[in-house]
């Protein structure tokens, strides 16, 4: 199981601001390991947010998104209280939700 | 400075492509793989289901001028439009063009920002898909000093 995600949604005036720092590799699958052969692709596709259980996010990713990746969004209608949960799931099939309080 | 004929021409690449059937609808997001595979900006928006791309001050791409890591740029895509579907981010020169796809919905504003790897110097794109299948795009040239692919 991957490591949990880092959420920070900060809420200012009637929006908030999502940031996400999520823990993966992100192999590109155009890298070669030391004996020359491709180190296959391993990489986030798919993430979804939420806002209090309601999905207000889906977002597709590449193999080129960085190691490690930042994602940064804006929800409208949030306020301080609301719970944000974001969710990945890699080509692998493996997937991760952490949640977060807006302040 | 970009020529009108330079623009005129990255237009009529996409202009007479024809839309996708369909858009991927938000409940239903499946992993769009032509789009992810395509090698070109125009092959991917296409794949994402734009019938015309044009290039509009409404769009914008943020990205540094010079990043000094290819393997972590920060880039930033967002617009003004209204009744836009999904925004994309894209890389000219990385061996698949399309970086992210964002579906945007009511209750998110169409400003996002997300880290890329970069093979080499690029232009970057941002592409806004809207509902009727007209897409706009803004771009930025990002010159990188050390590659992202050797990860």
């Amino acid at each position: 199981m991957a490591d949990p995600m880092r959420i920070r949604a900060q809420a200012s005036g009637d929006k908030a601001t999502v940031r996400v720092l999520m823990s993966h590799e992100m192999e590109s699958g155009q890298r070669k390991d030391a004996a020359g052969k491709l180190v296959p692709a391993w990489y986030i596709q798919e993430v979804t947010a939420s806002l209090n259980g309601k999905q207000v996010l889906a977002a597709e990713w590449g193999p080129a998104v960085s190691k490690n990746p930042f994602m940064q969004f804006i929800i409208k209608g949030a306020k301080a209280g609301d719970k944000v949960a974001v969710t990945w799931k890699d080509n692998k099939g493996d997937t991760r939700t952490d949640e977060a309080t807006v302040s | 400075m970009q020529t009108r004929r330079e623009t005129l021409k990255q237009s009529a690449v996409v202009a007479g492509l024809l839309a996708t059937a369909g858009f991927p609808q938000f409940a239903q997001a499946a992993f769009n793989k032509v789009a992810f595979d395509a090698k070109s900006v125009q092959d991917a928006a296409k794949a994402a289901g734009a019938a015309s791309l044009a290039e509009s001050k409404d769009v914008t791409i943020t990205g540094p001028d010079i990043a000094e890591n290819g393997a972590v740029v920060p880039l930033g895509a967002s617009t003004t439009l209204a009744g836009v579907k999904q925004l994309l981010v894209l890389v000219e020169k990385n061996p698949a063009a399309l970086v992210a796809l964002f579906h945007v919905s009511d209750s998110i504003e169409a400003n996002f920002a997300t880290r890329a790897k970069m093979g080499q110097s690029s232009d970057v794109y941002a592409v806004a898909i809207m509902a009727d299948g007209k897409a706009f795009f803004a771009k930025k040239e990002v010159k990188v000093t050390l590659g992202g692919c050797g990860g």
